[in-house]
Formats: C-alpha cells, structure tokens, sequence
C-alpha cells in the first residue's frame, strides 16, 4: 500500500525518533512510505485554543498535500492530530472554506488513521515482529481514546510484541492533564492531574510508559523526569518498530 | 419602481441571564486555592469514584443503554426546535387544570414573582424542594432579604444553607463537606439539637429529620423546582432521593415551582426515557426513590394552588447559538462533573456558578454570557478543560461538551480584540502555512539544545511557559528533524534495509507456500 506519513509538526519537530519509527515500521511490512515534503501542522493547536481562521491556510494544506489519489491512506504517530484532521478540519472548513475545501477535507479525512488503527483496521497485522524485552504500561490518550475510539488496537499490537512484559496502568483511562494550552492556562490543575498520573504509572513497577501520542508523553515524560522515577516513556511506534537485530536505543533522552 | 423596505436588521439579541452565574475571579485562580484544600481532595476524590464505578454498573447492564440516549438525544433536539409552541402548550393545560402560570425574563423578576406570591399567602416561611434553578436566580438571598426565611429540606442542601455556605455539586451540594465538619455545622446551626451529636451519617440525618418535621408540618407554602414539565398534559415531575419533596409537594396550601423553560417536554410518554436515563446517570440507581407528577390542583388532595413559574433567565439567549443551544439539552444528572478530571481535583465553586462541572463550563457563559467586561471569568469556564471528553461519553443525551468547549473558545477570540495570545497565534499559523518558512523555523529551535542542562533536559522557562515547568521537565529538541533525516542518506539507508527486510519476508513467505504447493 502506499501510505502517506504526517510527520505532525511536534513529532518532525521535537519527537522525529517516533515518527522514523512509524517509517520504518510500515516500510518493514512491505508498504510504500511517501512524505509529502511540503507538509506541516494540521492546526489543531489553534483550533483547541479557540483560533479557527488562522488554521485555515494549514488544513487547507493538509488537504492538498495528502489529496493525491496515489495515497491509499495517510497515517500519522499521533491520535489527537488524527482526531482533528477527522474532527476538526471539517468544522473549520464549513466555516471559513470554501467549497474545493471542503471537499478536499471529505476525501482526505476519510482515509486517515491514526497508527494502531492503520495496522489492525486497514492492514489487518497484529504481529508486526517486535522484540521489546522490558516492562512495559500503556497509557491510552484521550482523543485516541475517545475521538478515534481505538479501543484495545494499541494493546492488540503490544500483546504481540516478543518479550514484551505488558502490565496494566490502574485508572488508564484518566487523562494525564496536558490538554495542550490547558497545561498553560490551568497548569495548577494539570500539575495535579499529572501527579496522579505518574503516580499510577510508578507503582506499576514499568521500565516504559507508552502511548500513540508523543504530546501525552512529552507531558508525563516531563512529570516522571522531574520525579526521577526512573520510568521513561516510549512512544508506541518505537515499540513496534523495534527487532532483535535493531533495538530500540533506550537510553536516547527524546521520547 | 421600487418600495425601500429598509434595512433588514438582526434581531435584538436576547438578555443574558442574571443571578448565581457568574463568579468573582477567573477559573485558574479561583481553582489555585481550592487545589491547595488535600480535604477537599480527598472528599471528591472519593465521593465522585464511588458514583462513577455505580453509574458504570447501572448503565452497563442495560442492553439499549445507548439508544436510550440517543432518544433522549432526539427528544430534547426536538423540543428545542420547537420550544415556543411547547411551552405555550404547556402553559394552556396548566391553567385549564387550574394552575397559574407565571413568566419570568430574569433572576430579579422570578425573585419578584415568587416573593409576591408567598406574600400574598400570609406566610413568612416556604419549606424548598432541592432546585437548581432556584439557587441559580439567588431565590433564598431575595426570600430572606424581604422578610421571608426559606427552609432547605434536602439534607445536602440544609448543610450548605445552615453553613452559608454554596452548593459546589449539581446533585450532591454538599459533596465537598465530610461528616466531621457536617456534625460541626449542625451543632453550630440546629436550635435546640443533641449536644452529643456524633458524626455517624444516620445520626446526622436524624437530627436533620427532627428540625425539618415540625417545618413539613407547619408550612403553608413551598417552593420547588421541576425536572421535567409536560407540555402535552400540563404535568410537573420531581425526582428524589429523600422524601423531602413529596413532602413539601403534597401538604403546604400552596405550591410554587419555578421550572427553566428548556426543561419542557412534549409527550407524558417522553418520561419512559428520561426516567431511565436520570437516576442512573446521576446517582447511579435503576430508579430514584420518589417521583413525584402532579398536573394542576386537584381539590381535597395536595396543595389548593399551584404557581408554575417559567423562568429564561438567558436560555432564549443561548437558544439564539444553533450550535451552543445543545447546552440546554442538559437534564442536570451530573454525570459530567463525576467523570471530569477538572471537576474531581477542583471541586464546584472554582467554577463560580450554580452549575459546575463541564456543562457548567458550557452553559454558564451560555446563559449568563462571557464579555460582560473585560476579564470576564466567565470566558475562563470554557478553557477550564483538558478536552478529554470523558463528559461526552457519561452524558445521558450525547451533548458534545468537548466540541462546545471548542465552540465557545472560538466565540471567545473572535471577540477580543488583539491579544498577545492571538498576535503569537496568528505568527504561528504564518510560519506553518509556508513549508520553506516552517524549516528554518524548525532549525532555529535546535538552538533550545543551548538552554538544556548537562542530562540534555531543560528545567525552566519563562512566562507563559512557567507555569509547565514548575512541574515538568522538557527534553531538549533533538538534533535533527525527522524530515532532515528522511532525506539525509542515513534515513534513505535505514529504510532501504526496512525494505530489503520486507523483500526477503516475502520471498521467505512464498517458498513456504511453493514448499506446500509441491507437498
């Protein structure tokens, strides 16, 4: 399948070792990986802290560099851009597009998934041949959670995983506090969220916390250095990504 | 030839509402002090875990748990397309069952309304129903304030009342009082109570039970809410826990219920729904102890007059929002504030209003609106959230809190004028809409790689950063971006080699299948 990949603007940015990993990972299953060069952030920064004109000239972006027939789907390591390009673009586009907009947002978030969802849904492969021999939690994002609903896919493709010693995170399902500018704006509240959070994840005992967003994890990463815990976190593709002849080089500090 | 006509002018924008709906400072800061309250805290943390764990149990277990919403979805949708011929309806069959309806634009004209009744009776006392609408136009401070003293029946809400304190919770007013303070309250406050009272939750209601029965008995007036009222039948309905309300239902001589007009629905029949879809969402029971209907007055049997009063108080206003209007679908379960990880670390009066919570954080600037002036705490409600749609998923009819949360923020920039905020918002959008622009961009943040201690973590920022160090490190931005390294020759190796990998996956695969073919 060729697969388009959206780097998103964090993950190219500050996180590039998650995305590298949803590369290689796709690639090493026998699909085609293209990266639109001209691509850049879908907007949802701006659409959640209320901005919905400015974003306009990025979804309308988004919506040409990913459109091009030849790309069967569009993939990106991340549940709350891929939430906002199903979500989001529309609503702004109904707004503030125009009409080759709006139909552009139509086709392109129809074939957009969210990286478990990709594997299972649309490429139907739980076992990708990982190797990950360590303890490991899942944290499931909100928006994955519950915008996308991917349910148990993440947990599907971890189960698979070769060596993998896979615990359960109490109270999983709890955001973990970041909200994007939330964790600005109300960063007392967040604080407190986020305390719970990493809380929940050290008594688990986990060497790794990982999740399908590395904006989540830049936050409870944030929380658990600042602890020293001594539990990292690990976005979900690195996992995925890793073999036995290509581990994944744990003690890189990026998430 | 042509008439002029004029020019076609909007329609004047209906009144915001008054009253209990707008707090004194933003929510960020109202929300710093009640976080430093581990009480508090504690006190929430365990009364909303407890009700989350009942309400999943009572929900789960029904089969058509989630078509019940989307009919009480549909319903609510419906009565709010059509709300005026409804509530006219409702007012016909409640006058021709002979009761008196009585329509109130705002707080002070319901405060009004209702004070010139009770006056009219004599009385100088009304026993009160639990009512949200009520606390919201601030009826107890009016009552009191023109010589009338308002008794509070419902146990959680006489705490709050003999406390002077405000209700933090929908459901549960008194949810951030624990029994201890609760016996400190009733041995300051109850004339004439047991000097040894202890904190066992029986004795505490008991003593509650001894101070109200004399007022049951004695009042010649109450005061109520209404759940729901049914246009089709002129009926009221109240739904409680305690027994309280078909108490001051049925014996006082007359009964006054002010009702917020978008708590209408059309059929008697809609009840099915909704009288599955509260008790379970809220106190996470298959059904509420008491229900009470009524329709009008019916003589020797209950109160000899009945006064609906129909309050908008700003719903006609946030009925003008087509998308913001979903708001007032809401039937005040509380579901969403024992499911917010907001609500649950900062409890209700960090929100300011009658309601809390996130539909608090939706409905209050819909209601009460949120640019009275500048710095209006209301236009901090509708960031008082991580967006994590935990409410969406517990509300009983499916109102997208998150994406009103969106909405409303939206509403909120469009109107400030220029802000430091939008001035870097609009930098960034320049920035990412230009590919070219967006690299360099991207290189110039490598020099926060300048900044990093020695472990390669950053630890501290300025303003308006501050605010997430305090409590996170950050890593340091790496060396490279991911779309450098796709382009670089070491990204091209390492994706050749995933492909040769894949390559001889598949040539392995198929000898296998030729192996079995030849077998």
């Amino acid at each position: 399948m060729r697969i388009g990949l959206f780097a998103t603007c964090l993950g190219d940015t500050l996180f590039p070792d998650a995305v590298k990993a949803t590369a290689i990972l796709l690639t090493r299953l026998g699909h085609d990986v293209v990266f639109p060069p001209g691509q850049t952030c879908c907007g949802q920064m701006h659409i959640n802290t209320g901005y919905q004109r400015e974003p306009v000239p990025l979804v309308r972006n988004f919506a040409d560099r990913f459109g091009d027939a030849s790309i069967e789907a569009v993939v990106m390591p991340s549940g709350s851009c891929a939430g906002s390009v199903r979500h989001q673009h529309r609503i702004v586009a109904d707004r503030y597009g125009d009409a080759a907009l709006r139909a552009g947002v139509e086709t392109v978030s129809a074939k957009t998934y969210e990286l478990s969802e990709l594997l299972v849904d649309v490429l139907g492969v739980t076992q990708v041949g990982a190797y990950f021999p360590h303890r490991v939690t899942y944290h499931p994002t909100c928006h994955s959670l519950r915008m996308l609903r991917v349910g148990d896919k993440p947990l599907q493709l971890l189960r698979e995983v070769e060596g993998i010693d896979l615990v359960e995170l109490p109270g999983a399902e709890s955001c973990c506090g970041f909200g994007g500018t939330f964790a600005l704006k109300n960063a007392g509240t967040s604080t407190a969220m986020l305390h719970d959070k990493t809380d929940s994840i050290t008594a688990t005992g986990a060497e790794v916390c990982t999740a399908g967003d590395s904006s989540c994890l830049m936050h409870i990463g944030g929380g658990l250095s600042r602890i020293r815990s001594g539990t990292r976190t690990l976005h979900l593709a690195r996992i995925l990504a890793a073999t036995r002849t290509t581990p994944d080089a744990l003690t890189e500090a990026s998430v | 030839m042509s008439t002029f006509l004029g020019m076609p002018a909007p329609p004047p924008r209906p009144p915001p509402g008054t009253g209990n709906l707008r707090g004194d400072q933003a929510f960020p800061r109202a929300a710093h002090d009640e976080l430093g309250n581990d009480q508090l805290r504690r006190n929430l943390g365990r009364a909303t875990s407890t009700i989350r764990a009942k309400r999943l149990h009572v929900t789960g277990e029904l089969p058509d748990w989630e078509a019940l919403r989307d009919a009480g979805s549909a319903i609510k949708t419906d009565t709010m397309n059509r709300l005026p011929e409804l509530l006219e309806q409702l007012e016909r069959k409640v006058t021709e069952r002979g009761g008196t309806v009585h329509w109130a634009r705002d707080a002070a004209e319901a405060n009004e309304i209702v004070a010139r009744l009770v006056k009219a009776t004599g009385s100088d006392e009304v026993v009160k129903v639990k009512s949200m609408a009520t606390q919201e136009i601030g009826l107890n401070e009016h009552l009191e304030s023109v010589g009338i003293t308002p008794y509070e029946t419902d146990l959680a809400e006489l705490i709050v009342q003999l406390a002077h304190d405000k209700p933090s919770h929908i459901l549960v007013p008194a949810i951030h009082r624990n029994r201890d303070e609760i016996r400190q309250i009733f041995l300051d406050r109850i004339p004439g109570v047991d000097p040894e009272l202890d904190n066992v939750p029986a004795h505490l209601a008991a003593a509650a039970r001894g101070y109200l029965r004399e007022k049951f008995l004695t009042a010649k007036v109450a005061v109520s809410g209404a759940n729901f009222g049914i246009a089709e039948t002129g009926t009221l309905a109240v739904v409680e826990s305690e027994g309280n309300g078909r108490m001051c239902l049925t014996l006082p001589d007359t009964l006054i219920t002010v009702m917020g007009i978008e708590k209408v629905l059309p059929r008697y029949q809609d009840l099915e729904v909704f009288l599955q879809l509260l008790p379970r969402s809220s106190t996470g029971e298959r059904m509420n102890p008491y229900t009470s209907l009524w329709t009008g007055v019916t003589p020797g049997d209950g109160p000899r007059d009945f006064h609906l009063v129909l309050l908008d108080n700003g719903r006609t206003a946030a009925l003008a929002d087509t998308i913001g209007r979903a708001a007032l679908n809401c039937i005040r379960c509380s579901a969403c504030l024992n499911v917010c990880p907001v609500y649950e670390r900062t409890g209700g009066h960090a929100y300011g209003s009658t309601y809390p919570g996130p539909i608090g954080a939706v409905l209050t600037p819909q209601l009460a609106g949120m640019h009275a002036a500048k710095d209006d705490p209301n236009s901090s409600l509708p960031y008082a959230s991580s967006l994590c749609g935990a409410c969406f998923d517990a509300c009983p009819v499916k109102i997208d809190i998150p994406s009103l949360l969106v909405e409303l923020r939206h509403q909120h920039t469009e109107q400030t004028g220029v802000t430091t905020e939008k001035l870097a918002m609009k930098a960034a959008a320049a920035v990412m809409r230009r590919p070219g622009l967006y690299t360099t961009a991207q290189k110039a943040s490598g020099l926060g790689r300048v900044v990093a201690g020695r472990d390669g973590t950053i630890s501290r920022l300025p303003p308006p950063f501050s605010g997430w160090s305090d409590s996170r490190d950050t890593a340091a931005p790496p060396r490279e971006t991911f779309r450098s390294w796709f382009a670089s020759d070491e990204g091209r190796a390492a994706l050749r080699a995933a492909a040769t990998e894949a390559n001889s996956a598949r040539a392995e695969e198929n000898s296998d299948h030729d192996e079995k073919d030849a077998t």
